[in-house]
């Protein structure tokens, strides 16, 4: 297995807490990698760690490296911004810009980048997050009028935009009904030809279902990690398997 | 990618200097009151008559009709304003609550010297001159939409529950008014109110021609009195150096008296909630 | 809390009745402010009263949204909470004190440090001719944009810190930068409530009475030059209210203020429709 990503000795938190403890991890490219682990284990500040959005958070501090393709994010000459454009992230609620409209939403990105032939790209990212037949007609309306399962299928369009080369989902239907959530799994298996997705979810259903590997993590500490199948079937750790069958979380 | 980084530098940038320049007038302030202020006050300055120009004298009767004005804006404004905004936030979405608290909104912007024209035509013109009574008017109608606003809010913190609760123990409306939310939100309105004091206690324009001034101690209701804010400006604007020296002390004086409420004030809330 | 709304026109209204059967609308249009000889035109001190408050909001908006953004996106929680009650600070002090301070401290520093690069460097603008007094349009502006800079940045950092977090992180996750987060996602989020902060802040410059009186020169002219005195609607009030001579003088004076009246209720009711019931620095 070839990584995309190499998480060493990961510290992070906020101020005097301490939510992330020394994670050491390798997230494959072109896979799902999958994150589980009951609330408040960390799961979410560490996808927020691999494309630098935790430490805007007022009092936020972050340890440890980070190699994206070899090179950390976190030396003093990385840039932060170009980092946000090759890790893209879908966050945990819709999140589409109300004041522009559908088109304009997916052009924000491309357009800030300087990017040619925005006309296509707009087209292109909403054909392959499955959106373009149903908003062909209505690019120039408010996508505050779109279903929350549209709306979060317009924010994947609109992190495909700008041709990052990891997505990073923060459970990205939680706020999803059956129907949509459907929909955006079998968008994530289509994506993964492409891209590196990492896809933090409190379902593990979810977690069988579309990621090649998953990480177990509890109370900040990573717990195990390996192909999904063994984790779900064999795992080697005590809690994990508590866990797995329910037991807690 | 270079021009927008230089875009967000320059921004940052321009930031920061926005909030370092808003304060180099505020130290300014703080400094040349401070610093010309000082070595005026004394006990001669808050306790004398003021005096012509090169005789010293203090501005004690101005301090002293001050607190009277401000005493007399107070006496009328609080109560009118605590009842109408009692009555906003108890009757809420009515159109008549509605269209008042709107108005108490807009009024808080009035220019103050609108209020002094208003006492004047009001008081000044049927009641033979100007006055005390007048100052403390042109005052009140500043004071009564901010107090109307800070006492609905208060209250309608209150949780409706509240007064669900007391309802249904059998206390009638106005019992469970007074009694329960009046009480529950108390602490809210008084903050809200000494607020306003203090901001009401430095105004200058709705006094010029209402409570004007006076060379003496207070005379009574219906006769002209100093006050601090009509003394520092007429000082300031005087021709005499001695004058303006003083201004700077009665300045002192007055910044101390409104900060000093302000912060009091503040600490008191931030401590309760 | 509305008859004391209608009571206040109403007063306005009957005591400037002999000025408006008088003069008419030419009132509104005549530069002439001659009290010996009885003629009363409203013109020099309506232009007065927009031109400074209009400069004042050119000089103070930009620095007021500046430090919204500083408090609210920029600074560390430390710097935040000591900053945001010691700008509000400012609204607290009185008027007559910020005229007193704009006489002694900023009136002659306009003069000494102000006016002759303007005049040098921008002095073929019939804006920035000379010769420059202290006493200037300029300085009742620069004193006024103080005056309102606590209002509009406290609504402004208000209204930014109301953009939920999830907008600002979806445009950072895209790579935008700070700026391009702030210019596309916070400021169309923010603008209604930005709008109305800006309206508050250009009511209270127009009804500012004592600072402006203090150091805009009070000369009844319609100025070109930024850097010569004007006067201003509520200054005229505040200046020659006591000592008018005259029914007519009086209430000539009077419907200048019902025309301020109007004119400042107006933009308040504008500002009051965007924002409701925010708590205003210092007020009126």
């Amino acid at each position: 297995m070839e990584s995309k990503i190499e998480v060493v000795e990961l510290n992070a938190g906020f101020g005097s807490t301490h939510v992330l403890k020394n994670i050491t991890l390798s997230i494959p490219r072109n896979k799902v990698t999958a994150i589980i682990g009951p609330s408040g284990c960390g799961k979410s500040t560490f996808v927020r760690c691999l494309n630098r959005i935790h430490e805007l958070v007022p009092g936020a501090w972050v340890r440890g490296r980070v190699m994206l393709d070899g090179k950390n994010i976190y030396d003093s000459d990385a840039d932060p911004v170009e980092i946000r454009r090759r890790v893209g992230m879908v966050f945990q609620k819709p999140n589409p810009f109300p004041a522009m409209s559908i088109f304009d939403n997916v052009a924000y990105g491309p357009r800030i980048h300087r990017m040619k032939n925005i006309q296509e790209v707009v087209e292109d990212s909403l054909r392959k997050a499955a959106l373009w037949d149903e908003v062909r007609h209505r690019l120039k309306d408010s996508p505050v009028s779109l279903s929350g399962g549209q709306q979060q299928r317009l924010c994947i369009a609109r992190a495909l935009a700008v041709k990052p080369e990891v997505i990073l989902f923060d459970e990205p239907c939680s706020a999803l009904d059956p129907v949509s959530t459907a929909k955006i799994e079998e968008l994530i298996l289509e994506l993964k030809e492409s891209y590196t997705i990492v896809i933090v979810t409190h379902n593990m259903q979810q977690a069988a279902r579309v990621a090649d590997y998953t990480a177990f993590f509890l109370m900040g500490e990573l717990i195990e990690f390996g192909e999904t199948a063994q984790i779900f079937e064999n795992p080697r750790d005590k809690r994990t398997e508590d866990y797995i069958t329910g037991r807690f979380g | 990618m270079l021009g927008r980084k230089l875009a967000d530098r320059l921004f940052t940038g321009f930031c920061i200097a926005s909030a370092a320049l808003a304060l180099i007038p505020l130290c300014s302030m703080l400094y040349t009151i401070i610093a010309k202020g000082v070595s005026v006050i004394s006990v001669d300055f808050l306790t004398q008559l003021p005096a012509p120009a090169g005789e010293g004298g203090g501005f004690g009767n101005a301090i002293q009709g001050s607190f009277i004005v401000v005493g007399i804006a107070s006496a009328i404004g609080i109560p009118l304003g605590v009842a109408a905004g009692m009555y906003l936030a108890e009757f809420p979405n009515t159109k008549l609550s509605r269209a008042v608290s709107f108005t108490a909104d807009v009024l808080t912007g009035v220019p103050s010297i609108i209020t002094g024209i208003f006492a004047y035509a009001l008081i000044v013109v049927n009641f033979g001159g100007f006055s005390a009574l007048a100052g403390g008017v042109a005052l009140a109608t500043m004071m009564i939409p901010f107090i109307v606003r800070t006492t609905e809010e208060a209250m309608k913190l209150v949780p409706w529950e509240l007064r669900e609760a007391s309802l249904a123990l059998g206390a009638p409306r106005w019992r469970t008014t007074l009694q329960v939310v009046l009480s529950t939100a108390r602490f809210g309105i008084i903050t809200g109110t000494l607020l306003t004091v203090a901001r009401i206690a430095g105004e200058t324009a709705p006094l010029l021609f209402t409570a004007f001034s006076n060379r003496f101690w207070f005379e009574g209701l219906m006769q002209p009195v100093a006050t601090l804010p009509v003394m520092i400006y007429t000082y300031a604007i005087s021709p005499f150096d001695e004058w303006h020296a003083q201004a700077w002390g009665g300045a002192l004086v007055l910044v101390l008296m409104i900060l000093t409420l302000n912060i009091l004030v503040r600490l008191a809330a931030g401590r309760r909630w | 809390m509305l008859a004391l709304a209608a009571l206040l026109l109403l007063v306005l209204i009957r005591d400037s009745w002999s000025a408006i059967s008088t003069f008419g609308a030419g009132f509104l249009l005549s530069t002439e402010w001659n009290p010996v000889a009885g003629r009363f035109g409203a013109l020099p001190f309506i232009y007065g009263t927009l031109v400074s408050s209009l400069l004042a909001l050119a000089i103070g908006v930009p620095l007021s949204l500046g430090i919204a953004v500083y408090l609210t996106e920029i600074a560390s929680p430390r710097v935040r909470a000591i900053l945001t009650p010691v700008i509000e600070l400012l609204a607290a002090i009185p008027s007559v004190i910020i005229g007193l301070w704009g006489i002694f401290v900023l009136a002659p520093f306009v003069r000494e440090h102000l006016a002759e690069p303007l005049m040098e460097h921008l002095g073929f603008l019939p804006l920035f001719k000379g010769p420059a007094y202290g006493y200037s349009v300029l300085t009742a502006s620069l004193v006024l944009a103080i005056m309102i800079i606590p209002i509009i940045s406290s609504i402004s950092r208000e209204a930014i810190l109301a953009v939920p977090r999830l907008q600002k992180e979806g445009a950072l996750a895209l790579g935008a930068t700070r700026f391009e987060m702030i210019t596309s996602v916070v400021l169309p989020y923010a603008r209604g409530a930005i709008f109305g902060a800006i309206m508050l802040g250009l009511g209270r410059a127009i009804g500012e009475t004592m600072a402006v009186t203090m150091v805009i020169g009070n000369t009844p002219k319609l100025f070109t030059s930024l850097l010569h005195p004007g006067y201003t609607m509520a200054a005229v009030i505040a200046n020659e209210f006591t000592e008018a001579t005259g029914d007519l003088y009086l209430s000539a004076l009077i419907e200048i203020g019902l025309i301020l009246f109007i004119i400042s209720m107006l933009v308040n009711v504008l500002a009051r429709l965007v924002i409701r019931h925010v708590r205003v620095p210092g007020g009126a």
